[in-house]
């Protein structure tokens, strides 16, 4: 286990040596200490190590993020994992803002409540959250998954694209040209894996799925006002 | 005898309305059909003040001109020196402005790499991210990071020689992109990660900042993530110029690119196009004044678009203060849009060469702004890359011979005090006297 202390070396430090290991790197196992809110902690990563940063992170923590598992020993600040490509973030408390914003791939998990705009323009991410998310999340969302096992927020899904949202629990508003949708054997099987993933427990039965209504993927002069 | 009336009564000449003009009433009905605006590429259309309204005084007694085929007068300009390892490095001052792979066939995007490096400059992406092509044929390649972050990806923004985040754009400031059904091609589909053939929305608003604080810690994170290697670049529309340079400066940008209402775009709103923005040249010396005031002009680098055509536009935005200009349309033209040749397949997009626009229905007769097989074929990358390679360096010779007519060794040696103004409104906008007078509208000191 290498550790670096982020009050003592610097951001750019932390970040310089986490980017300088290769992909068969042998010290896979990081951690960061004295976190203390920085932004920008372990974004632009690209090797198979697995990075524990203890105490909450600032804005973009694990942004752009491919291969590396982050683990966040607190909360995490708005646009944590934006853009992710491929690994695993988890956050043990909260997360602000704009969660995996834009994200391509990987997982990004949330032990606790995502705020508003979680998984905002996703393109292929996966994210799970224990608790609850706010409103207008997954606006836009192009694809991948957003699971959550709490409640959604106001405008879930605004504007959607092929993204697939499930909620265990209640919805207080769906977005413009999001709906509520059959939850078929697939998608069963599908929550089933990615909670297991998540490493989260819940009955998949339980969920409901929302997606894309497609009324708005070619113009018609009828529905105008939902643009 | 008035044949319309038997009377004899003397009968008026039918009189067009100054308000309800033909073109005006083709709108009204174009709406009252299809209950929807306008969309089309380009920019303004509208006359508006511009560099047009200015003028060299060149030498004269007190000021001598350089020999034009002996005294050196240099070109060469470096963004991004301020906080950036690999500043870019331009033999000319123009720059290729982004435009999309998407709006943009792939050969006409490797025809701009190619022209634009043969001419020792840059150019850059556009929203839907970065073409092998493209990459492989410019020396310098600007990416842009847009709102929507179609196609965005860490590899791609590594492989970038600079990184140009997209706040506005001047055609429309405050509008996000739209790219209709028809260019959504299997390859822009994928790219993009949407449906094919769908009419693609792109976002006005990044997903995960707002305002200046925030701008501040993207442009930290993208610096990390690029191991603070390459300059970042901030554009912006002609929007509020003064203090939205001074945020980006704030917020640690290498350059501002400034960008006026007669920028085009790929497809907006008419309405957008035209009523919002300001014309480029009353952005200039706001932006400049705010540089200065910082103490930043020259440091953070000024790059002025919007209607930039020829070497004497060059020369005018360099003599207001920009340390750079970026062409877009005036680059499209050069590869061959809009071209004469194609008018009897303009005439049957009921339009003619010079005024087609719906570049967003990828029908461009001149194969540019399409993603159609069969027009993309007419294009040819390697003869566009050397006509747009003429231009630069004929904007290139122009501008120099204007700076050696002004006694100038460097374009950058251009100032303010080499201009005079032909109307009121560019005397007041470019803050250079009025022709035969010392005086412009708003200059401190002359009230008797």
């Amino acid at each position: 286990m290498q550790t670096l202390d982020l009050s003592e070396i610097g951001l750019r430090e932390v970040n310089k040596t986490l980017h300088a290991q290769a992909e068969n790197t042998n010290q896979t196992a990081w951690t960061i200490e004295n976190a203390r809110g920085s932004h920008a902690i372990a974004c632009g990563l690209d090797a198979p190590i697995e990075v524990t940063v203890k105490g909450s992170t600032g804005y973009y923590c694990g942004g752009m993020n491919q291969q590396a598992t982050i683990n966040v020993h607190g909360s995490a600040g708005p646009g944590t994992g934006e853009n992710i490509m491929s690994g695993k973030i988890v956050i043990e408390g909260d997360a602000s803002q704009y969660l995996g914003a834009t994200g391509h791939g990987g997982l990004i998990v949330v032990k606790g409540n995502a705020s508003s705009r979680c998984g905002i323009s996703m393109k292929g991410v996966n994210i799970v959250v224990q608790g609850n998310i706010g409103h207008m999340s997954a606006f836009m969302g192009q694809s991948g998954n957003l699971v959550v096992l709490g409640d959604a927020g106001d405008a879930l899904g605004d504007s959607c694209y092929e993204a697939r949202f499930f909620v265990r629990g209640s919805v207080k508003s769906l977005g413009a040209d999001c709906e509520k949708k059959e939850m078929r054997p697939e998608h069963i099987e599908f929550l089933k894996e990615i909670l297991a993933e998540a490493g989260l427990d819940a009955d998949p039965s339980e969920f409901t799925r929302y997606g894309s209504a497609r009324n708005l993927y070619n113009f018609d002069v009828d529905n105008a006002g939902a643009y | 005898m008035n044949k319309h009336d038997p009377r004899g009564i003397p009968h008026t000449t039918p009189r067009q309305s100054a308000t309800f003009t033909q073109d005006i009433n083709s709108d009204i009905r174009r709406a009252a059909a299809t209950g929807i605006y306008d969309i089309r590429g380009g920019g303004a259309k509208r006359k508006v003040p511009s560099f047009d309204d200015l003028l060299f005084m060149g030498a004269s007694i007190s000021r001598y001109p350089l020999e034009g085929y002996r005294e050196k007068c240099d070109t060469n300009v470096t963004i991004g020196g301020l906080h950036a390892e690999n500043p870019i490095e331009l033999d000319i001052p123009v720059t290729i402005a982004g435009m999309s792979f998407g709006a943009l066939s792939g050969p006409a995007k490797e025809a701009l790499g190619r022209g634009a490096s043969a001419a020792g400059t840059s150019t850059t992406t556009g929203d839907g991210g970065m073409t092998p092509e493209e990459r492989g044929h410019s020396s310098k390649l600007v990416y842009q990071y847009l709102p929507s972050r179609y196609g965005m990806n860490p590899n791609d923004l590594r492989k970038a020689d600079a990184i140009e985040i997209v706040v506005g754009q001047g055609a429309k400031p405050g509008g996000g992109g739209m790219l209709l059904g028809q260019k959504i091609s299997d390859r822009v589909a994928e790219m993009r990660n949407l449906p094919k053939g769908i009419d693609q929305r792109s976002a006005c608003r990044h997903p995960d900042w707002t305002g200046p604080d925030d701008l501040e810690i993207k442009i930290l994170e993208l610096r990390e993530i690029t191991g603070w290697k390459v300059p970042i670049y901030v554009k912006v529309a002609g929007a509020r110029p003064y203090y939205d340079t001074t945020l980006a400066v704030k917020a640690g940008a290498d350059a501002v690119v400034l960008d006026g209402m007669q920028g085009g775009t790929a497809a907006t709103q008419d309405v957008f196009i035209e009523h919002v923005g300001q014309p480029t040249l009353a952005i200039v010396r706001p932006a400049v004044k705010a540089l200065q005031d910082l103490g930043m002009h020259r440091k953070v680098s000024l790059i002025l678009s919007g209607g930039i055509r020829s070497g004497a536009d060059v020369a005018k935005a360099m003599a207001l203060g920009a340390d750079a200009v970026a062409i877009g349309t005036a680059a499209l033209i050069a590869l061959g849009d809009n071209d004469p040749k194609w008018e009897a397949e303009y005439n049957k997009l009921g339009t003619t060469a010079g005024a087609y626009d719906d570049w967003h229905e990828g029908q461009d007769p001149a194969g540019i702004t399409t993603q159609d097989p069969d027009l993309m074929a007419r294009f040819d990358p390697i003869e566009g890359g050397r006509r747009l390679k003429n231009y630069l360096k004929v904007m290139t010779l122009e501008a120099q011979t204007i700076a050696r007519a002004c006694g100038k060794n460097h374009l950058h040696n251009l100032e303010p005090e080499d201009l005079v103004a032909l109307t009121m409104e560019a005397a007041a906008m470019a803050q250079v006297p009025l022709c035969g007078t010392d005086w412009y509208p708003g200059k401190p000191g002359t009230s008797y």
